[in-house]
């Protein structure tokens, strides 16, 4: 009876240790990461105004967990016929847990034959990464992939 | 600039409308701007913050920098070529250097 009674307390002890771990952790982390995330939608309404993006034809290939923060490829290619009537225009690539939320901005022709590129990022922390494709009817398409960083890179 | 090297991969032929890939690198730090020396004074920011393709003096894209970008920054994308000519490669500094690369193309019909 005694032990039942002492497990419980102990159950009971590591409950409220981890809640209130996990409430400081989430303390600590959340005032950043929504400031981070407001700087890509301030970003984003910049790159396209009011226009909603829909999901679909824009791909970004990028590892789920990245080691090392100071450089992780990635790949953006975008659905597009590439046709002097048809094509993508831009491809914007945006982070929301970046000291800065632009990351680079690649112009398409319908020279270009593909509208695919690669290079490589750094990532301060683990965060989401988007891909904001528009095409030279106006449309907007975009996707969203998350990365898990475990050595920051951008110095600091 | 001496160490500003930069380092381009384009096929040697192609067949007309073929759609080639070219990879291209250039040696920069990238200085984000966002680190601090042992004093603790911010690192001023320097980095390639505009890159451009031509061929044959037409555009075929263009790609904006900003410091997320790693250092010696790695740039690969397509290219469809109908024509013989040359591509030219041009990577913009923040401090107004500018570094220029050239690589040919014979395509066949």
């Amino acid at each position: 009876m005694s032990t039942g009674t002492a497990a419980t307390r102990r159950r009971m002890i590591e409950q409220v240790g981890a809640g209130v771990l996990a409430a400081g952790g989430l303390l600590l982390l959340a005032p950043r990461a929504r400031a981070d995330l407001v700087k890509a939608q301030k970003l984003m309404k910049e790159l396209i105004g009011d226009r909603t993006p829909q999901e679909g034809k824009v791909r970004l290939e990028m590892p789920q967990i990245a080691e090392n923060g100071q450089s992780v490829p990635l790949t953006a290619a975008v659905d597009s016929p590439m046709t002097p009537d048809n094509y993508c225009r831009v491809v914007h690539i945006l982070a929301d847990g970046n000291p800065e939320a632009g990351v680079c901005s690649f112009e398409f022709t319908p020279m270009s034959g593909r509208a695919e590129f690669s290079t490589r990022m750094r990532l301060a922390q683990t965060q989401n990464v988007w891909a904001v494709a528009e095409m030279s009817d106006g449309s907007v398409w975009m996707t969203k992939t998350e990365v898990k960083v475990t050595i920051g890179g951008c110095g600091g | 600039m001496a160490d500003i090297k930069p380092r381009i991969k384009v096929p040697k032929t192609a067949k007309k409308g073929e759609v080639v890939e070219i990879k291209t690198l250039v040696s920069h730090v990238m200085e984000s701007g966002q680190r601090k020396d042992a004093e603790g004074k911010t690192i001023p920011r320097k980095i390639i913050n505009r890159f451009t393709c031509e061929f044959n003096g037409k555009p075929v894209c263009e790609m904006t920098l900003h410091p997320a970008i790693s250092a010696n920054p790695f740039i690969s994308f397509f290219a469809k070529v109908e024509e013989s000519g040359t591509f030219t490669f041009t990577w913009y500094d923040d401090d107004g250097s500018v570094y220029k690369a050239e690589s040919k193309i014979d395509v066949t019909a």
